[in-house]
């Protein structure tokens, strides 16, 4: 089979509606397929990474944990829009500390999460072959 | 082409499924092959076949279950999403020990590996709702 880039958008923040906990279930059974696979962060979908996430008082599963999984199914691309973290009065430091481990170098552990403006988000997008947006 | 299609939202409360509807007839009008639509989210709802709309608007779930025997199209729910929402084929109601099940004829239930292998296999995966 081609291997095709797939691209996940995380547009809804985590809690609220379903969209973001689905789009990480198709994320976890579609790193199976041996794709090229990268997620984007964009507007309030950077809330869904943030660190120390609690629902006790909402009802709703904290899901967050699974996001550090991600390095362990060979999902290493997370790209992160700044300006969204911007408007949202949040920094790199407010979310999860992602890592993935590179076979290739000892298995380092290196940074999943990469900042990326606007601009550069749309070359990123731009050089995708499918986009699931959620 | 080959296009497949993901469709996120129900019936009625949202556009997005009659708007794939009208989109998979115009696409295989105009000659294009429709390899699989994917029902995601709360779009597993449109494989109930309990619905009962007005008689004055149209049947969404009907119209899929039309169309699919018309040009033989595969419509897949995602049994993850559909198990949450509680739709459910003969098979899976009695493995889950349920007195009913309501999947429309024309649909089946299956993986998300049946997404992927959609955008993997097609020129165009066209995702609709959400």
């Amino acid at each position: 089979m081609s291997v095709k880039k797939f691209m996940y958008i995380n547009r809804k923040p985590p809690y609220g509606t379903v969209y973001a906990l689905e789009a990480l279930e198709v994320v976890l059974i579609g790193a199976a397929f041996d794709q090229d696979v990268s997620l984007a962060f964009i507007g309030d979908g950077v809330y869904e990474l943030t660190k120390g996430q609690n629902t006790d008082a909402i009802g709703q599963k904290n899901f967050s944990p699974t996001y550090t999984a991600l390095g362990d199914y060979d999902v290493k691309k997370l790209y992160v829009e700044k300006e969204s973290l911007e408007e949202r009065g949040l920094t790199l430091d407010d979310l999860q500390h992602l890592v993935w481990e590179d076979e290739d170098d000892d298995w380092a552990e290196k940074d999943s999460i990469h900042l990326v403006s606007r601009a550069e988000m749309a070359d990123v997008l731009d050089d995708q072959d499918i986009i699931l947006s959620f | 082409m080959k296009l497949s299609i993901q469709i996120n939202e129900g019936p009625y409360q949202h556009q997005a499924s009659d708007t794939a509807y009208q989109f998979a007839k115009a696409a295989i009008a105009a000659g294009h092959e429709i390899f699989r639509i994917f029902f995601y989210h709360d779009g597993v709802n449109n494989a109930t076949r309990l619905a009962v709309p007005p008689r004055d608007d149209r049947d969404v779930s009907a119209q899929w279950t039309a169309l699919s025997k018309e040009h033989d199209l595969d419509l897949v729910v995602c049994i993850a999403a559909a198990q949450r929402r509680g739709v459910m084929d003969a098979a899976e109601a009695k493995r889950q020990g349920l007195d009913a099940d309501n999947l429309a004829e024309g649909f089946r239930i299956s993986g998300l590996g049946q997404l992927i292998e959609a955008g993997i296999q097609s020129d165009r995966l066209v995702v609709f709702g959400a």
